[in-house]
């Protein structure tokens, strides 16, 4: 298995996880689309660390990994929040019902 | 077509193109390969379903089988570490926390328009494929060919000792310990910023139920 087939199946992971955004009117599904997008980057970094031109032990695409699985986390954290705010103030948690700002 | 003939269908389909690819990378790589196809189909095929299902609890389940799939794929680059992390991260608490949020949301059955997610998916797919090709054309990859299995002093510094080394470079001066401080602060700032986000109000409690208690 070389770079090409991860680098495929990454791609494949990012183009369902803007389906889902686009395609779904559901807060929560628009945060699933977010994570698939931020795992399909994630297999992307560790795939070029693994196959590119890096010396054999070297781990900057595996860092880059850890960091955004962090970033991550403290996003779905402080979205769910946001979620539940958006359904309590507004009684749906569709997307296009929050529109507090439009006049 | 109804939508229990449908559904019907489209598991189906998802069986047949499982068994497929499983067969197709046995052929190929061997065993290597049948692992990468089973992980790749764990990652595509949890997406896959997770934006087909009409129910919300059943996509975030199929969530699962992505994240799960995610961290096979990580294992078979090497990084034995991540593939940890994955798992007790996205499997372990993301998903708990969609789970909460899906919980204590209403459930919208009819909210999926299947010609939206066709159209979306026909209209992705055509750009992404469009664009690998376009990369696949241009580009020039260097990449090195190491092999899986090198010289048993490579395994050893290379693949045993992952977490280990990774540990060392978070905390080492000279690396990424001033990223890693930030991330640990980030996520501090982040956590409590949700739990203000989510408390409910003092206003919000009705007077003889709530004594301050929130």
């Amino acid at each position: 298995m070389g770079l090409g087939a991860y680098v495929a199946v990454s791609a494949a992971l990012f183009g369902l996880g803007i389906v889902t955004i686009i395609s779904r009117r559901n807060i929560i599904y628009i945060l699933m689309g977010i994570e698939m997008i931020l795992n399909a980057a994630n297999i992307n970094f560790v795939a070029f660390n693994r196959f590119g031109l890096t010396e054999a032990g070297s781990l900057e695409g595996k860092m880059f990994a850890v960091f955004t699985i962090i970033l991550a986390a403290a996003e779905a954290a402080v979205a769910l929040a946001i979620v539940l705010n958006v359904f309590h103030l507004f009684d749906s948690i569709k997307p296009s019902e929050a529109d507090l700002l439009r006049e | 077509m109804d939508q229990k003939a449908l559904q019907r269908a489209f598991y189906g389909a998802l069986a047949v193109l499982t068994l497929f690819a499983f067969g197709a990378g046995l052929v190929k790589a061997g065993g290597e390969g049948a692992a990468f196809a089973l992980f790749a189909v764990m990652t595509l095929g949890g997406g896959l379903v997770c934006v087909w299902e009409r129910s919300i609890v059943r996509s975030a389940f199929a969530l699962m089988s992505t994240f799960s799939g995610v961290a096979g794929v990580f294992v078979l680059l090497e990084s034995d570490f991540l593939a940890m992390a994955q798992i007790l991260i996205y499997v372990g608490g993301i998903l708990a926390l969609i789970l909460f949020a899906v919980m204590l949301t209403p459930p919208d059955m009819e909210e999926r328009r299947l010609p939206r997610v066709l159209a979306a998916l026909v209209a992705v797919g055509a750009g992404v494929s469009w664009i690998g090709w376009q990369v696949a054309q241009t580009a020039e990859w260097l990449v090195t060919s190491r092999p899986l299995d090198g010289t048993a002093a490579e395994v050893a510094g290379t693949f045993g000792a992952n977490a280990d080394r990774i540990g060392v470079a978070f905390l080492a001066p000279d690396q990424y310990v001033v990223a890693f401080e930030l991330a640990a602060v980030l996520l501090t700032v982040a956590l409590v910023a949700a739990v203000y986000i989510a408390r409910r109000k003092r206003t919000d409690i009705e007077p003889q139920t709530g004594e301050g208690v929130s």
